[in-house]
């Protein structure tokens, strides 16, 4: 929809000091689609000029903020990596169509910061890093399941920008295996769980999202019993921690967790076996 | 800037937040649409580089440099359509075609790879008519219309007239229109639930530059109406002002701005200073009829039409027949349980909203998305004193209604306005605005007690029923009336009771919707004799078999019968029939993966072809100059297909083809009178003026060309083109000139007034299978059955039935406009509120019955509100059969289920199945 209050596009790559009203410009899917009546500028990301993916030397994966849902999914289909599958099951994990996918950027979901973000979800899975640029030039890394603090909540300063994710090696040659539950056929994520079973040391990672307001990632040495799953479960996830929308009560969120996460667990659990 | 679009290319800066779909639009390109501007509906897809996205979301200045594909540059600069717009004419892959130009661009776009897997592919498009069904025929290229012979029309498949405009984007929606020197209207809504509006300063919106003017409730008329729309005002409260002093709703508009530009408008509304003193407020109908609830209208009742304003009861009903302890002192199984149905929306892809203007001749005329036009003008003369020659209510192609738009939401203000300032404005509604200020479908809490034999027979049944109406009573007593109508009278029984209450409350007002009250009753009604057969030990579908009422039977309410509505056709006992079969066939649909509970039920369903008390239509026939003809008719378009068959009857009385006839139709200029597309009148009404007129023109044809030839009458018979006589042919062109010769029109009128009235009849089966781990519930067959009498067109009329039951399944499963404790919508956007995607409707296959209507024109009657009332509860009854659970509360959304079947101790079917 038009944003009427916008009157100035500005390219990012010519910084100017951050006003109040001013708002990054990714791929616009989102700002675009509500009412902004509180944004008076648009600082526009799409000439920085940043390659989507790079495969660094230690094997971990670059994602910028700005490479598209669509430059996501096609990479993902040559990357010869354990985890390989896991992108192009959270890309169908949009509500949006392939259309969507065309403009929708990664560092936008992340900044968005929906529990039913799935880029949140592949990102929090992978064990991956968000670089953080402030206004002053500042740069930090700080990890997806920390970045996002609750639901549509971020670890972001005013004006701080997402200027990339990182995936680790070891996380991207994890063996995954991955379940969505929606209220609706191909529907928004009610709950995604994922789970990553290393290969090196047999340890497994589950990674709830969507069900819960922020990504939980439990770590487990060695793939545990059922029981022992579900306590860590309940013991990680507080009761008002689990997500109360119109997308799912969160008694069935929180039902589907443990159901989604126990079959994750004896389906890599198998595979390591 | 330089964007290239179809080819053309165009400079012109965009403004800094403009998005490219109000740039294209700008721009002329009005085959991009905007469903919902929010990046959900898909109706703007275009191609920018060749690369389909969403117009709606794209910032425009990134168009710079690119090539812009529109459905109007799908064709060949020649002319010749791109295949998959042939393919959608072929299928009739659309209804009111307002989605169409999204799902051509996308189809038009979809790789090998994604079309294998339509239901994914099309997660970005939104149908709200069709059910699917078509459209995916005209993805895999079935051709479904046929062209058959001079005078052969009737009950074949032709398709329909607007459809090459449908696909090129070139048919004129209501604001595909260039108005030089519009300007645009954005509305101030009530933040509270109720209050008064102590003072509101418009100075400042007043000094933003490109504001022309601020209406509040002091520019407004004293006069209340009602926004409800009925041949007959008074079957509707007039409790309602173009802008009031009070406000009853969160949405409520209090002030419309005027400016140059939406931006503009918008500021001012900003701008807006009211004081409001916030009153208690009542959401909940149980609570606002005690004694001591806030009072929602504190008016006369006479004076306004409320029935007992004080407690909030804006209508009620109340009746008995028979003796109904009695009833129930007889019967051997009783049951008693409250259903109830939610709030719904419409949801028709075009907004609401409306461009006017003063034309030349100093007359107000109204441009607007209505299903009824004529009414609106009668309501707009009413409310500003006009005589209605000084009136003009024209609709283009409508964007879909199912009943939302029985309602002058937007003309009143809009026309305000423009008499104000005797300049065009223009108000569209934002896909928001459609959610929490129109209207609703009427929530209904229906408490049911019925009671039978043994040996099956119903001994009584009564009703309590609860209408939500919300803050306004527009179409609550008319719904709630006809709530308890059809829905008990199908089912003999000797001792019937009823007690219904529209109710006032503080939220979102609910008006006409699809079934008009029907299905929410038909939920309860259907759902517990499912429920008393079981108690009984009896089958079911058997048990309503038995109780239905026959063909000659007279069908009888608590209220007693009325007087115009006949059984003129009787096909239930063959809907039955089939219903039998398909529980027969057990072979047949999905199979039910391991695990699941698998369950089968049906309901049943009646409603006359017309509302009560006379909906009038006027029809004009007249032959041209060039020997075709040309048919005016009130009734509007808005994808239900009756145009076509207008066409089609016309062309069966006149012996021609429907190419040669040109329909001119939903102006208040075209024909006298016409009560407006509800209440399933298009064909049954309108076509039986079209009827007339048609076979009046017939006649004066033949007369005139006998009297001209001086031939016997008998000898002479119409024929394409010609009336052909012992002597030979005699062209149409030659008839006309002969006539206008010596002073013969050679035109004719034809009406009807809605009176008598028959009954249509449906029925719905399911089987489905439900996953006790998750709440999923598959469906694993559908099966519908529709006795619409003598089927006009075969593939309209299925469309019909698809249409409807798709739009049943989304109430049924997920469907919900969310009202919080305050009255505050929190559903106002498709992400939130779920509309059925293509991965959401099976196939549901449609059976209709042999029969042929004594009343209806040519034998039809009406099928388009009727196929949604019985799926819900059929679904219901699967689902009770499935687990055991009688699920009494709609929607069926999968965390309800599962917690219901979980907190009944249903087993998990999956760890049986794998331990």
């Amino acid at each position: 929809m038009d944003l009427n209050t916008v009157v100035e596009i500005r390219d990012a790559r010519h910084p100017a000091p951050w006003r109040p009203g001013d708002a990054w410009l990714g791929g616009g899917t989102y700002l675009f689609s509500e009412p902004q009546p509180h944004l008076r500028r648009l600082v526009d990301l799409s000439r920085m000029g940043w390659p989507p993916v790079r495969r660094h030397a230690d094997g971990s994966l670059e994602i910028a903020a700005t490479c598209t849902i669509a430059e996501l999914s096609a990479f993902a289909r040559g990357l010869a990596a354990g985890a390989a599958p896991l992108f192009e099951q959270c890309c169908r994990a949009f509500l949006a169509s392939f259309k969507i996918w065309n403009m929708a950027t990664v560092g936008g979901n992340l900044g968005n910061g929906l529990p039913a973000g799935p880029m949140i979800s592949l990102t929090a899975g992978l064990d991956g890093e968000c670089l953080l640029i402030a206004q002053d030039g500042v740069r930090r890394r700080v990890r997806v399941v920390d970045f996002i603090t609750g639901a549509g909540r971020k670890a972001l300063t005013e004006g701080e920008l997402i200027r990339s994710v990182t995936l680790p090696a070891r996380a991207l040659n994890c063996r995954t295996a991955y379940r969505q539950a929606s209220l609706y056929g191909l529907g928004r994520s009610g709950v995604l769980i994922i789970g990553a079973l290393d290969p090196l040391d047999g340890s497994l990672a589950i990674t709830i999202t969507a069900a819960t307001v922020r990504p939980f990632r439990l770590w487990f040495p060695l793939p545990p019993t059922a029981g022992a799953l579900r306590s860590a479960i309940e013991a990680a996830v507080a009761d008002d921690e689990w997500f109360d929308d119109i997308h799912g009560l969160p008694e069935w969120r929180r039902h589907m967790t443990f159901h989604h996460a126990e079959q994750i667990r004896r389906e890599l659990g198998e595979a390591a076996r | 800037m330089r964007v290239e679009v179809n080819g053309r290319a165009h400079h012109e800066e965009p403004r800094a937040g403009q998005c490219l779909r109000t740039y294209l639009r700008e721009r002329g390109w009005f085959g991009v649409k905007k469903g919902c501007d929010q990046g959900d509906c898909g109706a703007c897809t275009v191609h920018v580089d060749g690369r389909p996205v969403h117009s709606c979301l794209y910032p425009a200045f990134r168009a710079d440099g690119c090539a812009v594909t529109t459905v109007e540059g799908l064709a060949s600069p020649e002319g010749d359509l791109h295949p998959v717009q042939q393919r959608f004419l072929d299928a009739q892959g659309f209804q009111c075609g307002f989605c169409t130009a999204g799902f051509l661009m996308t189809t038009a776009a979809l790789g090998p790879d994604e079309l294998a897997d339509p239901p994914r592919a099309f997660k970005g498009n939104l149908c709200r008519c069709t059910g699917y069904r078509a459209i995916e025929d005209a993805v895999r290229g079935v051709k479904n219309t046929e062209e058959p012979a001079p005078g052969e029309s009737v009950g074949r498949s032709l398709p329909a007239p607007a459809g090459p405009q449908v696909v090129t984007g070139t048919a004129r929606y209501t604001f595909d229109v260039d108005v030089p020197g519009l300007l645009h209207m954005k509305l101030l809504r009530s933040p509270h639930a109720h209050a008064r509006i102590v003072a509101i300063d418009t100075s400042a919106a007043l000094r933003v530059p490109g504001v022309r003017a601020v209406f509040t409730h002091h520019d407004a008329p004293e006069r209340h109406f009602s926004t409800a729309r009925h041949e007959h005002p008074e079957e509707d409260p007039d409790d309602t002002r173009v802008l009031d002093d009070t406000v009853r709703y969160i949405g409520q508009r209090v002030a419309a701005v005027v400016a140059d530009s939406e931006g503009a408008a918008e500021e001012g509304c900003r701008r807006i200073n009211v004081r409001y003193a916030v009153l208690p407020a009542v959401v909940d109908p149980e609570e606002a009829m005690r004694p001591g609830a806030p009072v929602v209208h504190d008016k006369d009742g006479t004076l306004h039409r409320i029935a007992r304003p004080r407690n909030n009861v804006v209508g009620e009903a109340h009746g008995e027949i028979g003796d109904i302890e009695a009833g129930f002192a007889e019967a051997d199984a009783v049951h008693e349980d409250t259903y109830r149905t939610q709030r719904g929306q419409h949801a028709s892809l075009e907004t609401h909203g409306a461009v006017a203007w003063i034309d030349e001749d100093g007359r107000l005329t109204v441009r607007t998305s209505s299903q009824t036009p004529f009414l609106t003008r009668r309501a707009l003369c009413a409310l500003y004193d006009l005589p209605p020659e000084q009136v003009r209510v024209v609709a283009g192609r409508v964007g879909g209604g199912f009943g939302g738009k029985q309602e002058m939401l937007v003309e009143d203000i809009v026309a305000l306005a423009v008499l104000r300032l005797r300049r065009p404005v223009k108000l569209e509604y934002t896909r928001a605005e459609q959610f929490y200020g129109a209207t609703t479908r009427h929530p209904f809490t229906v408490h049911v007690k019925a009671g039978a034999r043994r040996d099956g027979v119903l001994t009584a049944l009564r009703l309590r029923v609860v209408a939500n109406t919300g803050a306004y009573g527009n179409h609550g007593p008319a719904v709630m009336f006809h709530s308890v109508g059809e829905s008990m009278a199908i089912y003999r029984a000797l001792n019937k009771k009823v007690d219904a209450y529209s109710v006032y409350t503080h939220t979102v007002p609910a008006g006409a919707f699809r079934g008009y009250g029907l299905g929410q009753v038909m939920f309860a009604v259907e759902s517990a004799f499912d429920e008393l057969a079981r108690r009984l030990g009896l089958d079911p579908l058997e048990f309503k078999a038995r109780n239905v009422i026959g063909a000659d039977e007279p069908m009888v309410t608590p209220g007693g019968h009325e007087e115009d509505l006949h059984i003129a056709s009787y096909g239930l006992d063959q809907c039955i029939g089939i219903v039998r079969r398909a529980r027969a066939e057990t072979g047949a649909g999905l199979p039910a993966p391991e695990g699941w509970l698998v369950g089968e039920g049906a309901a049943l369903a009646m409603i006359a072809t017309g509302p009560p008390g006379g909906h009038v239509a006027d029809a004009r026939a007249a032959l041209l100059p060039d020997g075709t003809f040309d048919l005016a008719v009130g009734t509007a378009e808005f994808g239900n297909g009756t145009t076509t068959v207008h066409q089609q009857i016309a062309a069966g009385e006149l012996a021609t083809t429907v190419d040669l006839i040109t329909i001119r139709q939903s102006d208040t200029d075209v024909v006298r009178h016409d009560t407006g597309a509800f209440a399933s009148t298009g064909t049954v009404v309108a076509g039986k003026a079209t009827l007339r007129a048609s076979r009046a023109l017939a006649d004066l044809l033949l007369d005139f060309a006998a009297a001209h030839l001086r031939v016997p009458r008998a000898d002479c018979r119409l024929a394409e083109e010609a009336v052909l006589h012992p002597g030979g042919r005699l062209p149409l062109k030659e008839l006309y000139a002969a006539g206008r010769a010596v002073g013969v029109e050679c035109a004719a009128d034809g009406n009807f007034g809605g009176t008598p009235r028959s009954v249509a009849f449906n029925a719905q089966w399911f089987r489905l299978a439900v996953d006790p781990a998750t709440g999923e519930i598959r469906i694993l067959r559908s099966v519908h059955a529709a006795d619409a009498g003598k089927v006009m067109n075969p593939m309209q009329c299925r469309g019909q039935v698809e249409g409807g039951v798709a739009q049943a399944l989304g109430s049924t499963l997920f469907e919900n406009v969310r009202v919080d404790a305050c009255g505050k919508v929190e559903t106002f956007a498709f992400r939130h509120y779920r509309l059925p995607q293509y991965a959401d409707i099976p196939r549901t296959e449609v059976h209709f019955m042999e029969t042929a209507d004594a009343i209806g024109p040519l034998g039809a009657k009406s099928m388009s509100e009727s196929p949604f009332n019985p799926v819900a509860p059929a679904f219901a009854n699967a689902l009770r059969d499935a687990t055991g659970i009688r699920f009494t509360e709609l929607p069926f959304t999968r965390d309800r289920v599962w917690r219901a079947l979980h907190e009944a101790g249903v087993r998990d079917g999956h760890a049986r199945g794998s331990s």
